[in-house]
Order: C-alpha cells, then sequence, then structure tokens
C-alpha cells in the first residue's frame, strides 16, 4: 500500500465520530471608522501611514529616499529607476532600495495590505527591497479578517500575502527590531486609484 | 541533553531543568519574559468581544476537521494538484527526510533556505540533508542562533529564548565573525541579516512550513514575521513546504478565525507581520507539498488525546506555564516542549517521556489560554495515570505517591500529619512537593505554616455533630 493510502485509511479507522462544521459570523457590529483604525493599527505594527502627497509622488519618494539608487516600481504613478516587468528574475532584485507596489485592498483591524503576484509584478519585490512603499485607495479598506476572507482574490492569487508593517524580530532578549529579514520600513501611502496590473515579468 | 531529543534516552526533566535553574540571571529573564508575552495575550483577548466566542469556533472547526480528515486532505490534495503543486505523502519522518532529499537532488540542489517549521524539528531534517552534503540553512533569526549553536528549538514561536544577547553573541562570534564584544540586539540582528541574505540568492531551493492547509483551495498557509519565509518561497525557483496533517482547515473563510487568534495569542499582537498564502507556483516556477502523518493518525485514534492534534503552535500555555518558565524548553528533551509537549511527546514515546506529565502543577492555566480550547491539564493528569499503570513511574515517585496518597485518602491519618504543622510540614510535605521530580518546587518556599489547621479551629469554634 502506499503511504498515501495508508494514511488515509489509518485515519479513516481512526474511530473518531463526525462533528459538525459551525457557521462563521462576519463580527461586524459596532466597528470604528475603517480608515482610522487601519492608521492605529499599521502604526502598532510599525508602519508609517502618509496622506497623498501634494506636489506628487515622485518628488515625496527623492525627498523620503533622498539616498536610494535603485527603486523598483509596480505601479503606473512612478517610473522608478527600474520598472518590475522588466525584471526576468527574482535574485535580481537584491539591489533595490525601495519597491512601489499598490495593494488591492487592506484590513482595519489589523492594519494589513493585500498583495500578490499581479501588485508586485514579481513577489520578491516585497522582501529583497529594503524598503516598501504601497499605495492604497482608502476606499478599499475592509473591517476586518473575516470580511477579507471571504474575497475571491484569495482563491485566485497563486501566491498572496497580508503584509502588516515591516518586517520584525523580537528573538534576542525580546527587543523588537524593525528590519530582520525582509523591508526595513514600510510605508502607506493614501492615494486614490485604480489597481492596473503590472503584467510581465516573472510573477 | 540537547542532542538527546533523537536517542531513546530517558528524559529527565528534572536534571535538565537543574543545568537551566542554575543560573540566576537566565531564569529570571526567562521567566520575566514569557510572563510578559502572556500579559500581552491577556490584553489582546480582552480586547475583543468576542475572544470566547472565536475560541469556541476554532475548537469545533478543529474538531470537524479532524473527524473528516481523511477527505479533507484528498480535498487539498485534489485542489493543489489542478494547481499545478506537486503534492507527496510521507507516514513518518524518514520518508519525508527522504522525499525532500529526492527533489533536492534531482535538480542537482545543494543549498537549502528555510524558514522555521517545527515539523523538520520533528523529522531531524537538517542533518538528514547534512550528511548528504547539502547545506542547510534556518532563515528565522531565533532558528539560526540555535542552529548555530547545535541545539535545538527551546520555544516554538522564540526558539532561543532560553538565551541572553551576550550568549547569542558570542555564538555569532564563533560562527559568523560579529563582535564578541557587542551585545546589542540591533548589531547582532544585522549581523545575522548580512550573513543570511547572500543565502537567499544563492539558495536552489527554500522551504518553508505550514501553519494551515485550506483543503477547499489547496493553499498553504505562513504566518511569521521576519519575512524569511516570503523570501524562501519567492526568491528560488524551487519551494518545498512540509505539512503536518492536522493543519488542515476546511475553507479560506474559516482562516478568520485562526489568523486573528494566532498571534494574538503567541506574541499578543492583532497578527504576524506576514501571513502568506502560496496556492500555486509562480510562473516558470516549482512547488512541492509534503503531507506528513509522522504519529499523527495514531494520535487521531487515542480517545484520550486527539484532541491534541487542534493545537495551532501558538506557545501561550508555555509562555503561562510556571514549570516551563522555570525550567527552559531544553529541559524537556522533545521537539515540543511545555504543556503541548508533555502532551505530544509521550505519544511519540511513553518511554522516553515518562516524567513530562508530572513536570505540571495541574493549574489548569495552559487549557484557559490555549486558543483551540485544548484540555491540555487533564490530559497532562490522564497521561500521569496511564504512566503510573505502566509501570514507567521510578522507585522513589511511586513510594512518594504511594505515602502521599494514603495519607490523602484517608482523613485521620492526614490530620495526623497535618496537624503539629510545623513538624509535619517539615517532613510531608517538603518531600512530597519538593521531591526531585517537581523541578517547580525547587525555586519555591512553602509559606509558613499557620499555627492552627482549618480543623482545628473548625473543632475549637464549633462542635461538630459528628466526626467525618
Ligand atoms: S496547546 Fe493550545 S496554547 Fe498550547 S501551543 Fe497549542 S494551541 Fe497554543
Amino acid at each position: 500500500m502506499s503511504s498515501r493510502d495508508e494514511i488515509l485509511s489509518r485515519l479513516r479507522g481512526a474511530g473518531r465520530v463526525p462533528e459538525a462544521l459551525p457557521d462563521v459570523p462576519l463580527f461586524d457590529e459596532n466597528l470604528p471608522p475603517a480608515l482610522d483604525q487601519f492608521k492605529t493599527a499599521l502604526a502598532r505594527m510599525g508602519g508609517q501611514w502618509v496622506d497623498a502627497p501634494a506636489d506628487g509622488l515622485d518628488a515625496w519618494l527623492a525627498q523620503r529616499f533622498a539616498n536610494a539608487k535603485v527603486i523598483c516600481s509596480a505601479v503606473p504613478e512612478t517610473a522608478g529607476t527600474l520598472q518590475v516587468h522588466t525584471v526576468t528574475d527574482p535574485r535580481s532584485l537584491e539591489n533595490v532600495d525601495v519597491g512601489i507596489v499598490r495593494a488591492r485592498f487592506a484590513v482595519a483591524e489589523t492594519g494589513s495590505v493585500w498583495l500578490s503576484e499581479a501588485e508586485y509584478g514579481v513577489n520578491a519585490l516585497g522582501y529583497l527591497a529594503q524598503h516598501l512603499v504601497v499605495l492604497l485607495d482608502p476606499a478599499v479598506i475592509l473591517p476586518n479578517l473575516h470580511h477579507a476572507y471571504r474575497q475571491a482574490a484569495f482563491s485566485q492569487a497563486r501566491y498572496c500575502a497580508l503584509v502588516t508593517g515591516p518586517s520584525a524580530t523580537a528573538d534576542i532578549e525580546g527587543v523588537l527590531i524593525r528590519g530582520a529579514q525582509g523591508v526595513r520600513t514600510l510605508t502607506v501611502v493614501g492615494m486614490r486609484g485604480d489597481f492596473l496590473g503590472v503584467g510581465g515579468g516573472v510573477a | 541533553m540537547a542532542n538527546d531529543i533523537f536517542t531513546d534516552k530517558k528524559v529527565d526533566h528534572v536534571k535538565g531543568s537543574r543545568q537551566f535553574i542554575a543560573d540566576e540571571p537566565h531564569i529570571a529573564f526567562h521567566d520575566k519574559r514569557l510572563w510578559t508575552l502572556r500579559d500581552l495575550r491577556d490584553k489582546e483577548a480582552h480586547g475583543i468581544a468576542e475572544w470566547e466566542q472565536l475560541r469556541e469556533l476554532a475548537s469545533a472547526i478543529k474538531s470537524h476537521t479532524l473527524t473528516h480528515l481523511a477527505d479533507y486532505l484528498e480535498e487539498f490534495e485534489r485542489n493543489a494538484t489542478a494547481n499545478g503543486v506537486t503534492v507527496h505523502w510521507a507516514k513518518d519522518a524518514a520518508e519525508h527526510n527522504r522525499i525532500v532529499h529526492e527533489i533536492l537532488s534531482a535538480r542537482g540542489v545543494d543549498t537549502l533556505v528555510k524558514s522555521k517549521s517545527m515539523l523538520t524539528e520533528e523529522c531531524n531534517m537538517r542533518p538528514y540533508l547534512q550528511d548528504r552534503g547539502m547545506t542547510v540553512v534556518e532563515t528565522d533569526l531565533g532558528e539560526r542562533i540555535q542552529q548555530l549553536d547545535d541545539e535545538p528549538p527551546s520555544h516554538i514561536v522564540v526558539p532561543a529564548v532560553h538565551k541572553l544577547a551576550k550568549d547569542v553573541a558570542e555564538v555569532f562570534a564563533e560562527t559568523i565573525g560579529t563582535d564578541r564584544s557587542n551585545a546589542d540586539p540591533h548589531y547582532l540582528a544585522e549581523g545575522m541579516r548580512q550573513d543570511t541574505r547572500p543565502y537567499f540568492i544563492k539558495a536552489g531551493a527554500g522551504m518553508t512550513g505550514c501553519n494551515f492547509a485550506v483543503a477547499e483551495t489547496g493553499t498553504v498557509v505562513t504566518c511569521t514575521n521576519e519575512g524569511n519565509a516570503d523570501l524562501s518561497g519567492n526568491v528560488p525557483p524551487l519551494y518545498i513546504a512540509s505539512i503536518g496533517i492536522e493543519k488542515l482547515i476546511p475553507k479560506m473563510e474559516h482562516l478568520g478565525v485562526f489568523i486573528r487568534m494566532l498571534s494574538r495569542s503567541a506574541l499578543g499582537s492583532p497578527i504576524t507581520q506576514y501571513t502568506s498564502h502560496f496556492r500555486a507556483p509562480r510562473a516558470g516556477g516549482e512547488s512541492h507539498f509534503i503531507l506528513v502523518d509522522n504519529g499523527r493518525s495514531e494520535r487521531l485514534a487515542m480517545d484520550d488525546f486527539w484532541y491534541s492534534l487542534k493545537c495551532i503552535r501558538c506557545g501561550a500555555c508555555m509562555n503561562t506555564c510556571p514549570v516551563y518558565r522555570r525550567s527552559g524548553g531544553l529541559s524537556y528533551g522533545g521537539v515540543y516542549a511545555g504543556p503541548i509537549g508533555a502532551i505530544i511527546n509521550p505519544t511519540f514515546d511513553l518511554k522516553k517521556y515518562s516524567a513530562l506529565p508530572f513536570a505540571s502543577t495541574l493549574n489548569g492555566s495552559c487549557s484557559n489560554v490555549c486558543p483551540v480550547k485544548i484540555n491540555i491539564h487533564e490530559q497532562i493528569y490522564k497521561w500521569r495515570q496511564i504512566v503510573v499503570e505502566q509501570g514507567q513511574v521510578s522507585f522513589v515517585k511511586k513510594e512518594s505517591m504511594k505515602l502521599a496518597g494514603k495519607v490523602l485518602a484517608d482523613p485521620k491519618r492526614y490530620r495526623a500529619w497535618s496537624s503539629g504543622a510545623g513538624k509535619a510540614m517539615a517532613s510531608l510535605p517538603r518531600a512530597f512537593l519538593y521531591n526531585p521530580f517537581n523541578a517547580w518546587g525547587k525555586q519555591r518556599e512553602l509559606p509558613e505554616p499557620p499555627g492552627q489547621t482549618f480543623h482545628q479551629w473548625y473543632a475549637a469554634n464549633r462542635k461538630p455533630e459528628q466526626e467525618t
């Protein structure tokens, strides 16, 4: 018998009495305003919120990341110095200083933004870059994870992540460190706009 | 002691904890750090009105899934395969390791970057691959510290929590060449980041464990903070996930319940920095999912212990446990320490782990914090009965328990022991509580004996109708 069949038959023979699957409510009564809650939760997780910059995204980027050499863009709002759709090997993103993406939606309760291969263009952009800038339309913030997990996007994406602030660790004496293995900072820019998808590249 | 995990040698929890306790700064920090996590957990739980309802739901969803596990595994396999993932089945650790090695060697991969996975620890995979010429790099900071120090993780969420920064400075100075005299956690974490990054670029394959596997979509979910799971899964061309078969849940919508509680229970944060969903390979990439039994199907057949398969590995029971906090994870001599380890490890090897069910005060705190409502302390108590029945209890323990049993079963004799309190406390309870099997007692003293027992007070103040 194959291991597969052996495991399945042992599980079926374990003698457990079937139990029912409960319904999961959405728990969406008396929720605070989504944008406010999102900002608070994001800050708690070490992310930064920025309102749409008055003099444009490029000017803001130039000021915020003055020393950045490689700015890799996956959004139509800025060209950066490198456009992600020209990238074919994720490993070549090793030297990216700043990555720029647009989130499909966000979750107020946890301060998370939702990103998949369509938003990243190349998934590694969200992790190999030193800093990540995420554009978010304030109109697409869902109240909590129950709402989020009912989005069809989860079952369509090959890979997707709820990203909540920058990478972090507290593995040495419980000291909180932002910027563990992934990005060192995460900034969410509240900017209206549609998710257009970047196309091309190795997603 | 640490390296005895994969031998048959009987674990001596007391001896192990004695080594840990010997160093005051370590135990003080350990105790405090874990209690802080427990405190943070409480604040988060209290901040959610429906917390208890979520626990009920999580427990019920797990009960349902475990009682239909074969069906959900087949559904998961079907969907993952349709998504372009290769699905493997491993009945034990040896088969798991063999599969991983075959996948890697068939593609000429010699370097594997991996995210923390208790299942691969359970399978002792790293040494297996290293013996066959592969470089395996742990990329979670705590797990990397433990790898470089040649120790297993001492906690399932914070693997190096038993070490102080100066210990890490020593380990890193020896292995990755940081400055021995600099024990600043920021400096050390940065040193590890710089050392590890090139491996992500160089590695032919990346591997992660699995927090949840969704049958409906064939998705593997990982919950991590450092970004290392997503680097492992998205940078190298080949991705492998090791999945304990108990990690199945039916649908995406059920994730909401578990994700809301996992990090809150573990670290007191509303969510991990990354909650990642691996469904299909990247365009041009390759994905393999390995479904691993390794004792789980046998545990499902154990009437008293199958609930332990609901565990989502949040570590809350460890953080709240007075014995764990004061004896350190390595003293448990198994892959899983603390209260959950005291239940799971004996299902692997009762003889080896017969001491663990006694490493508990049975205060019930573990069961109270468990997000999936596992009756941990009751299962620990069950194990004690089995251990005693099967004669796995050593002579001294047996004798002291027999004595205690006799005394506690006989009110007259109990009163004889406990009146004249000072004398009795000096003999029976000390011998009983502070015998070498109760590591917890090592660091505690009994309160001053009261001048009068309750029974004496009662006798003096009330005229008893009749002697009981
Ligand atoms: S037994 Fe419960 S509290 Fe302990 S690690 Fe598992 S889920 Fe968490």
